[in-house]
């Protein structure tokens, strides 16, 4: 298994070997049990779909609860997909997995939807930097010239504009485990993770940096 | 704050009895850990405590001192495992939460009367 779902709980930070403080997100990660083994075979490809946290069955839809009841599983609060690992063919459904997966992993991915952050201007979407302050400029957080004139008479797609921002899903890779706590399903990692405290997120060990174990 | 990463605070912190109930406006020694190849020794490092802040594991302190006439601040995480040691050598009567005024001030101006009880 290489990804768990989990909860961000907060931040905080601890003092490393050498005395450094170092900034850390407290994530409470798994555990996970299988819900659904998709296999070649039948899907057309190799997948393990996880649940975690418990849920009351009168809050499922009848759909859903059957889908459960398939892989004799009690109810799960979230389910996510992930694509099975190399070597991990035996996985089955039931099989239940915790934070201690990631002992060793050395780096992590988090994926996560972003804190909502409603309609906003393109200062504070984009970073663009707006006109001048004073001097009665009264160009203060506007866009600037958004294209050109009759040729090409149009504006270019995606071009950015204010809009709506935040409430997206982001990957955030390559962030360093500093601690692995399986008593508590703990995992410490260094630096933010998107979305709020308590917010759900799927951890997942780094595709681009290896463990320094293997 | 949640109740784990309460107890992930708490491990951080050293034990109470490893840190003197020093105040802003006392002197202070502290004893510093450096780390110099393989090699380690202590380095003492005395001034006027002229601010305290942040709570917790967090909570760090100034400390100011003239240094060949320079003024110098140093700032500190008061659980750092680096700090071997805080000495308390003397007990400042101010009126201030923090001692940023002291950075205009030299000479018999800048001292700091010593507190009686």
């Amino acid at each position: 298994m290489n990804a768990l779902i989990g909860r961000k709980l907060g931040m905080t930070q601890v003092f490393d070997q050498t005395g450094a403080q170092v900034p850390v997100t407290v994530i409470q990660a798994g555990p996970c049990v299988v819900v659904q083994r998709k296999t070649l075979e039948k899907d057309g490809y190799e997948a393990v779909q996880i649940g975690y946290e418990e849920q009351k069955e009168t809050r499922l839809t009848r759909p859903v609860a059957g889908h459960f009841r398939k892989g004799g599983i009690t109810p799960r609060r979230v389910l996510r997909e992930v694509r099975l690992e190399e070597g991990g063919s035996d996985t089955k459904v039931g099989d239940v997995f915790s934070a201690e997966i990631f002992e060793g992993a050395g780096f992590v991915d988090v994926i996560a939807t972003t804190k909502g952050r409603g309609f906003q201007g393109v200062v504070r979407r984009h970073g663009m930097i707006g006109g001048r302050a004073s001097h009665g400029s009264g160009n203060h957080r506007k866009p600037g010239s958004i294209g050109m004139r009759e040729h090409p008479g149009r504006i270019f797609k995606n071009k950015r504009m204010p809009g709506h921002m935040g409430s997206t899903q982001v990957t955030t890779q390559n962030l360093e485990l500093v601690q692995v706590r399986k008593d508590d399903n703990l995992l410490l990692v260094r630096g933010s993770v998107p979305g709020p405290k308590g917010g759900i997120i799927l951890v997942r060990k780094s595709i681009k940096k290896a463990s320094r174990a293997s | 704050m949640s109740k784990i990463l309460e107890k992930i605070d708490a491990e951080q912190r050293k034990p109470a009895d490893q840190i003197p109930d020093f105040k802003i406006g006392d002197t202070v020694d502290v004893h510093v850990r450096i780390r110099e190849g393989d090699k380690e020794r202590i380095q003492v490092y005395s001034g006027v405590v002229i601010s305290r802040k942040g709570h917790g594991a967090r909570e760090n302190f100034t400390v100011r001192r003239i240094s060949y006439g320079e003024g110098v601040e140093r700032v500190f995480p008061i659980h750092s495992p680096n700090l071997a040691k805080i000495e308390l050598n003397r007990r400042g009567k101010i009126r201030r939460a923090k001692l940023y005024y002291l950075r205009e001030l030299a000479g018999k101006k800048s001292r700091i009367k010593e507190s009686r009880d």
